[in-house]
């Protein structure tokens, strides 16, 4: 099966065969990574960059992991507290990044958009760690192979994505990954924190949370960044927990064997009670984590095998 | 005594609803007649070809970077870039640094223009000082300086006392004010219009409605003031109901588009191209198609380049962070051209929108063909096909969204007040 593109900026631009390779050979890395030896040699010898202009601990430690199972020499660049304080522009960032000569960047950063401003500058092959509010192309695939594992498949299920849906990369990665592969996708929130139009996508939209979770095979929690809880778009946390978080009563809707996911890190009596978080036979959160890596490692695995060799990048710009 | 009598040339005036073929008469930079009957013995006679030849373009609204922003746009480079572009009249904005809202000032814009650019400056005024919104400028000394309009270009005077005593003292003084019409507060930090594509990209949005809320309430402090208004940018289906309730109530009152506006919708932006990036920011295509109709019907009664000169270190950015603005002076014209040859607008009536009606609303006696205006023309050949490369382009900035377009249109040459500007003779 192929896999065409040089780099991973976005679902958008993936067709439903490339994700289907991807989680394929994200399936062996799991194999991979349970066994006694977790080392492959995919990356070896390859120089893999992290640059990440918002501050992460979950997915840089992910991606790190990733590239160093593989093999990759892998360095951490903070973003968030250097050069470019001092007034240095992210293309500036990118053309000094390109001449240390990496194969992968990944990028995290907190406009839309800015890296695929980046993917045109430099010769390597670029990672989308999250963009603004645009794509998380990373978080969709880990959480589409969590439900492969779990469902056994990944068409025709029912999977509500709940609560800020509006401030999130992962939704909309999440939407479009869930539609491409020909499933029910409804969006579930208050239509203050729902994007305009989103119908349009194909979704359906539910403002009451037991009406939109009702039936599904999947219940998919997003995190509510503080900032947004105190009147802005919502009257106040508790209305919130009240109308929106999940708790036993409210996933009762939902089909008996319905998994509960979350991207991490979660508000524990926000947007999901502490509870059902942790009961093993309905949170998949901790195998979401597991998948994390796996995914990342397929997923710079089979960029790398498309990068410009450097016979070719002569003629790159 | 100077003359010139061109002949064989396709005559666009903007007054008659149609091009008629002949020569038109200019002595002493004034035209004398269409067809004249009697000719100067001495008149040059200079042969068109065949190719159209109308009033020069009176360009409202024009950004140029002195003082403050030099390093964007001079009053040369805009010059060149309005001869090159057809544009004889540019009337240029006050939002430069400092704005222009002191006689001082203004008289060193118009020194400046003098000195160095070739097609006639006249400038427009800062309606609040600093255009702060909380004190209005010195509009007597600043009209008498030879300020044409009041504004305080793509902010919006927010408190409507302050706002409201600008216009009532305008109105005293007969003075035009100009506003952007955008609710601040609904469209504060947006980069696109809301909808899909807004969504899909992750990008702070704006309802469109936000513009119909800027211009009914402008519109109601009009009727309670009386002052002479127009809306420099009207881009939404939304806002042509109220635009039309207050045209027929009588009120005085005029409204704008700029050309992007006119010929592109918010899917160009694509993958996150900043020079698509303007302000108000490109709308669904029934909006802009609804915008070319409004312009037909008169409706609409100006078109204007917008022209907004960016560096590159200002818009190689992501896309939230990056300047808003294009430059449009010498794709004006041709980007205008589109509409004609997609049948949606003839040459009069974009003459019309280009020159005669903005020249009028401005006091202006060019943008016409009548016996005694100014002997501003633009020649051009409305087919020539070409695909813009914009670092040939004359302004100091770069930053258009036609770059790698196919366009048609091409001008010939430019004169303003009989003397021709474009091309000269030594460049």
């Amino acid at each position: 099966m192929p896999f065409r593109a040089r780099h991973l900026l976005g679902i958008e631009h993936l067709g439903p065969d490339e994700i289907v390779t991807l989680l394929d050979l994200a399936d062996r890395y799991v194999d991979l990574n349970r066994g006694d030896v977790k080392h492959g040699r995919a990356l070896e010898g390859l120089t893999q960059i992290n640059m990440f202009f918002e501050n992460s601990t979950r997915t840089q430690a992910s991606f790190e992991l990733a590239g160093k199972r593989l093999g990759a020499d892998v360095m951490n660049m903070a973003m968030a507290h250097s050069s470019v304080k001092k007034g240095e522009t992210l293309i500036d960032t990118a053309l000094t990044l390109n001449a240390m000569h990496p194969d992968l960047l990944v990028v995290r950063h907190p406009s839309s958009g800015a890296v695929d401003l980046l993917s045109q500058k430099v010769n390597c092959a670029v990672l989308n760690a999250g963009d603004g509010r645009h794509e998380h192309p990373t978080q969709a695939l880990l959480d589409a192979l969590t439900i492969r594992r779990a469902k056994g498949r990944l068409h025709r299920l029912s999977i509500a994505i709940c609560g800020d849906i509006a401030h999130s990369r992962v939704a909309r990665s999440n939407i479009l990954l869930l539609g491409k592969m020909e499933n029910r996708v409804r969006l579930v929130g208050p239509a203050t924190l729902m994007p305009n139009q989103v119908r349009d996508l194909g979704v359906e939209v539910y403002d009451d949370m037991r009406a939109g979770i009702s039936g599904c095979d999947v219940v998919m929690m997003l995190r509510l960044q503080k900032e947004r809880m105190d009147g802005g778009f919502i009257p106040s946390e508790r209305e919130y927990y009240h109308r929106y978080g999940l708790d036993a009563e409210k996933l009762a809707h939902a089909k008996p064997d319905a998994i509960v996911m979350h991207p991490g890190p979660m508000n524990r009596g926000v947007e999901i009670d502490g509870l059902l978080a942790d009961d093993i036979n309905r949170s998949v959160i901790q195998d979401q984590v597991e998948m994390g890596v796996a995914v990342r490692m397929a997923a710079m695995d089979l960029l790398a095998r498309n990068r410009p060799r450097p016979s070719e990048a002569g003629v790159m710009v | 005594m100077s003359a010139t009598h061109f002949i064989n040339a396709r005559i666009v005036d903007p007054e008659q609803d149609d091009t008629i073929t002949g020569s038109l008469l200019v002595q002493d930079g004034r035209i004398v007649a269409i067809d004249p009957a009697q000719i100067p013995r001495t008149a040059e006679t200079l042969d068109c070809g065949g190719n159209y030849l109308a009033p020069g373009l009176v360009d409202i609204g024009v950004k140029i970077g002195e003082p403050g922003e030099r390093h964007k746009e001079s009053f040369k480079t805009a010059g060149l870039a309005a001869a090159a572009g057809g544009v004889t009249t540019v009337v240029t904005r006050a939002d430069t640094t400092p704005a222009v809202d002191t006689p001082e000032t203004l008289n060193f814009v118009r020194r400046r223009a003098q000195e160095v650019t070739p097609v006639r400056v006249v400038p427009m005024a800062a309606l609040t000082k600093g255009r702060g919104g909380r004190e209005m400028t010195e509009i007597g000394f600043l009209r008498d300086a030879g300020a044409v309009a009041f504004s305080d270009g793509d902010r919006v005077v927010q408190d409507p006392k302050v706002f409201a005593r600008c216009l009532t003292y305008a109105k005293g003084l007969g003075a035009l004010v100009i506003a952007h019409v955008q609710d601040p507060g609904l469209s504060a930090g947006a980069a696109v219009t809301s909808g899909k594509f807004a969504t899909l990209r992750g990008l702070p949005a704006v309802s469109p409605m936000a513009e119909r809320m800027g211009l009914e309430r402008d519109l109601a402090l009009v009727e309670m003031t009386g002052v002479r208004y127009h809306a420099d940018q009207i881009s939404t289906a939304l806002a042509l109901a109220p635009l039309k309730r207050a045209k027929a109530s009588g009120l005085d009152v005029t409204a704008g588009a700029s050309i992007h506006h006119l010929t592109l919708n918010g899917l160009d932006v694509g993958d996150y191209r900043t020079f698509f990036k303007v302000k108000p920011p490109l709308r669904d295509e029934d909006d802009r198609i609804a915008m070319v109709e409004a312009v037909a019907s008169g409706l609409i009664d100006i078109i204007c380049s917008m022209h907004t000169p960016q560096d590159e270190e200002s818009k190689r950015l992501p896309f939230e962070d990056a300047a808003s603005g294009a430059v449009g002076l010498e794709t004006l014209l041709p980007a205008a051209l589109r509409l004609y040859h997609a049948d949606a607008l003839s040459l009069p009536q974009l003459f019309r929108a280009m020159a005669l009606n903005p020249a009028r609303r401005l006091g202006l006696e060019s943008g016409r063909l009548t016996p005694g205006a100014p002997a501003d023309l633009v020649l051009f050949n409305p087919d020539t096909p070409f695909v813009l490369d914009r670092t040939t382009l004359r302004s100091k900035s770069k930053n258009t969204p036609f770059d790698g377009a196919r366009m048609q249109g091409k001008v010939l040459g430019t004169w303003v007040g009989g003397s021709r500007v474009f091309p000269t003779l030594l460049a």
